[in-house]
């Protein structure tokens, strides 16, 4: 710890985001685009809030964060994200 | 010259919080310091108290939980308990301490149960000793009624923010009738700013309160609040000063004496038994006895230096004590000004006695006996180091 | 990603497929950032700050387990003497432990009051934080920490207490059930707690992926089973009145959510075991027949 403590021990809002807990993972998931219809519940289902959409309208998943819980696998209703084993 | 009103101890107090300009006031009954939150219920009624919120909550639990809420998003609270109300709070109070959050509450001293009491001692404040809140003990109404924006001043400056216990005795004080100076609010607005915290509830600036800290980090925020003790330690002179230029009274600031100067015999006390000490002061001072009064005023921070300052010329220094920590056989003062002055070249008897318990009554006579019983250990040295002054042996 | 828009930041350290995490994201989304948070002790509250982090992008206050409700009727009633209420909402959350129990005190006296904010219990069903103990939610027969299945015990004994009804019977202006596994569900009336004046209460059901013994892929899909065995029902009840209902179109036997969870799955193997199903599935029953889910 650099800076001098707050008295009471106030914290700077939103800032876990430094703690990357993508390295929890066991299971990674991977999107297969081609049966995505864009219905947008793997990212209202993330506990992280780590499955972002992109541009064109698709889904992707900030890795950092991810702790493979595989919630968006089982949730989504087309099979397009696969739970496949970590390569560490 | 300010006008005197004859009021209830209690009316004096509620007054004086009035003039405080507090947001937000959580009321629970308990005696003896219903009357305060009555007051202030009146006031509230008759639109005297501005946007003040009162709220009757549902326990001192509660009480003391929604002060911390309401301060933790700037208002400036108050609340008044005692005794099995305190004891309730405890929890509470450590939480309060840690959150650094500048609480104000009086507490009108009144015995805990078993047995139930409801009439005065200090055990209650006393046994809350450790939580990391400032206490001041007050000899009368008017310095309770002064106190209060003194410990608003005190608990808000940002190198304290701990919160405050203003200590009075239950009955004797609170329900006494006694001509006082009502505090006045455009002198009040003088002595104390309106309460502007750093870090307060605010979603256009939003902070996180109360995080859990592991081993690598909690002593350090315990140590900050010895800091801010510290830091506290001049504040209350310093304040109690600035009420005397303003409101022009003083009564003390850590510490008062009163003929403490060539004292041979210096009895220590807090709260209401003062002005009986004085008294008898007064008749024996007539009388050629070279006694001396050391009123401590702050219980915390603890005055150590002020203390060993005052006592260093006495021949025997006599704690008076209206608790008592079970088990150790001694009341609070007297063991912790034994502590003060073991590592320092003050080599001064100390006699500790108790008295006053669930309010027993410590009339002259008694405190002439202390004293003729501390001139005998003068001479003779002491056998009984801590003993209660008022015990009916006959009964046991 | 801009991470700092998440109103519940990532890389807080809640289990992989937590249900309070789940929760908190969904509460936020529905209210917004103008918003004050309270949270007593408990998962929750340890997962999402340690000291120096919070996962918390707005205000939000810590103090005790059993004091949430009192804390937020102290923010309340600042708000309102400062002059600075707006359209600030003022949420508690509270887990099962810290609402049913320790803290029901504390919350009957906030909604008595009639202080304007939102309480909104997280029910995973036993205290989670301390290891799964049991408490005024746990469901019968479930087994916990301190209600084990053993030789002598099927679990625990007591049905759940009904905060529900408790909170309506303090003339509370809208009390609603939902469930984390129904998001758009959860969020509306969450929002809808939080737009009506006076003391609000939401119940959510939250299946604890640790507590109960079930894949954290699951917890969203083990909530859908509580909603359709009619175990979990959710409603809307506005000023003692059941305004909205969630039919079930799918009504499934209660067996199915038991085996699914390890927490029940003693009554499996116990030779009462069927017996307690049956039970199990008579209080399904009278929850359909009740609410016509």
């Amino acid at each position: 710890m650099s800076s001098k403590l707050c008295i009471g021990g106030i914290v700077e809002p939103g800032s876990t985001v430094i703690n990357k807990t993508g390295s929890w993972r066991s299971f990674k998931p991977i999107y297969h685009h081609e049966k995505c219809i864009k219905c947008g519940i793997c990212e209202l289902s993330c506990p992280e809030s780590c499955i972002i959409k992109t541009e064109d309208g698709y889904y992707e998943i900030d890795y950092d964060y991810c702790k493979g819980c595989g919630i968006c696998s089982n949730e989504c209703p087309r099979q397009t994200i696969e739970m496949a084993l970590e390569e560490k | 010259m300010s006008k005197l009103t004859v009021v209830e101890g209690s009316y004096a107090v509620a007054h004086a919080v009035k003039v405080c300009r507090p947001d937000v006031i959580p009321a629970y009954p308990i005696t003896p310091q219903t009357h305060i939150v009555e007051e202030l219920s009146q006031f509230a009624a008759n639109g005297e108290i501005g946007a003040c919120e009162y709220i009757t909550v549902e326990s001192e639990f509660s009480a003391i939980s929604v002060l911390i809420g309401a301060s933790a998003a700037g208002a400036r609270t108050y609340s008044a308990t005692t005794s099995q109300g305190l004891a309730l709070m405890h929890e509470v109070l450590f939480n309060a301490s840690g959150m650094r959050l500048p609480l104000v509450m009086t507490v009108a001293n009144r015995a805990m149960s078993a047995p139930l009491s409801i009439w005065n001692d200090h055990q209650d404040s006393i046994a809350q000793r450790d939580v990391g809140w400032i206490q001041l003990y007050a000899e009368d109404p008017q310095e309770t009624a002064d106190m209060t924006p003194q410990a608003y001043k005190i608990c808000e400056d940002s190198k304290i923010m701990l919160p405050a216990m203003a200590c009075f005795d239950g009955f004797i004080l609170t329900h006494v009738y006694e001509p006082v100076v009502l505090l006045e609010q455009d002198l009040t607005d003088e002595f104390l700013p309106p309460f502007a915290p750093e870090h307060i509830l605010d979603p256009s600036n939003p902070k996180t309160f109360g995080a859990f800290a592991d081993p690598s980090i909690y002593t350090e925020f315990r140590y900050m609040q010895e800091l801010g003790m510290s830091a506290a330690l001049k504040k209350i002179e310093t304040v109690a000063d600035e009420f005397n230029e303003i409101y022009g009274r003083y009564y003390g600031g850590l510490i008062d004496g009163y003929y403490l100067d060539d004292a041979e015999i210096v009895l220590v006390a807090m709260g209401s038994v003062i002005g009986t000490i004085k008294d008898v002061i007064d008749e024996l001072r007539a009388g050629g006895k070279k006694v001396g009064l050391l009123k401590i005023r702050s219980f915390r921070p603890f005055p150590t230096d002020a203390i060993r300052d005052a006592v260093k010329n006495a021949a025997i220094i006599v704690p008076l004590d209206k608790s008592i920590s079970i088990g150790k056989y001694e009341g609070a003062l007297c063991t912790e000004i034994k502590a003060s002055l073991y590592n320092t070249r003050i080599d001064i008897p100390v006699l500790g006695y108790i008295f006053g318990h669930g309010g027993r009554d410590i009339p002259p006579e008694r405190i002439k006996k202390i004293v003729s019983e501390a001139e005998k250990a003068i001479v003779s040295g002491i056998t009984i180091e801590s003993s209660y002054a008022d015990l009916q042996e006959e009964l046991l | 990603m801009n991470k700092t828009t998440e109103l519940f930041a990532p890389g807080h350290r809640g289990c992989a497929g937590c249900c309070d995490a789940l929760a908190a994201k969904f509460m936020l989304k529905a209210v917004g950032e103008n918003c004050i948070v309270v949270t007593p002790t408990g998962c929750l509250e340890v997962f999402s700050t340690p000291f120096p982090e919070s996962a918390w992008n707005v205000p939000w206050i810590h103090s005790l387990f059993e004091n949430t409700a009192a804390v937020a009727s102290g923010v309340e009633a600042a708000l309102k003497a400062l002059g600075r209420k707006n359209d600030t909402k003022i949420l508690a959350i509270g887990g099962d432990g810290a609402t049913i129990d320790i803290g029901i005190r504390g919350l009957s006296g906030a909604f008595e009051r009639g202080h304007d904010f939102t309480y909104v219990c997280v029910d995973n069903e036993a205290y989670m934080n301390t290891g799964v103990q049991r408490s005024g939610g746990t469901p019968f027969a479930a087994t916990t920490t301190t209600t084990p299945a053993g030789k002598a015990s099927f679990g625990n004994l007591r049905p759940k207490k009904n905060m529900p009804q408790i909170m309506i019977a303090h003339g509370s202006p809208y009390v609603a059930t939902t469930s984390v596994a129904y998001p758009k569900d959860m969020m509306r009336k969450v929002k809808k707690a939080t737009e009506i004046t006076g003391p609000t209460y939401v119940h959510v059901h939250a299946p604890c992926t640790t507590g109960w013994g079930f894949d954290g892929s699951k917890t969203i899909e083990l909530g859908r089973l509580a909603v359709q065995t009619a175990l979990w029902p959710m409603m809307e009840i506005e000023n003692g009145e059941i305004t909205g209902v969630h039919k079930i179109r799918n009504k499934r036997p209660v067996g199915e959510y038991l085996k699914a969870q390890k927490r029940f799955k003693h009554l499996f193997s116990i030779p009462e075991g069927a017996e307690i199903i049956k039970k199990i599935q008579e209080l399904a029953d009278w929850n359909a027949d009740q609410y016509d889910l």
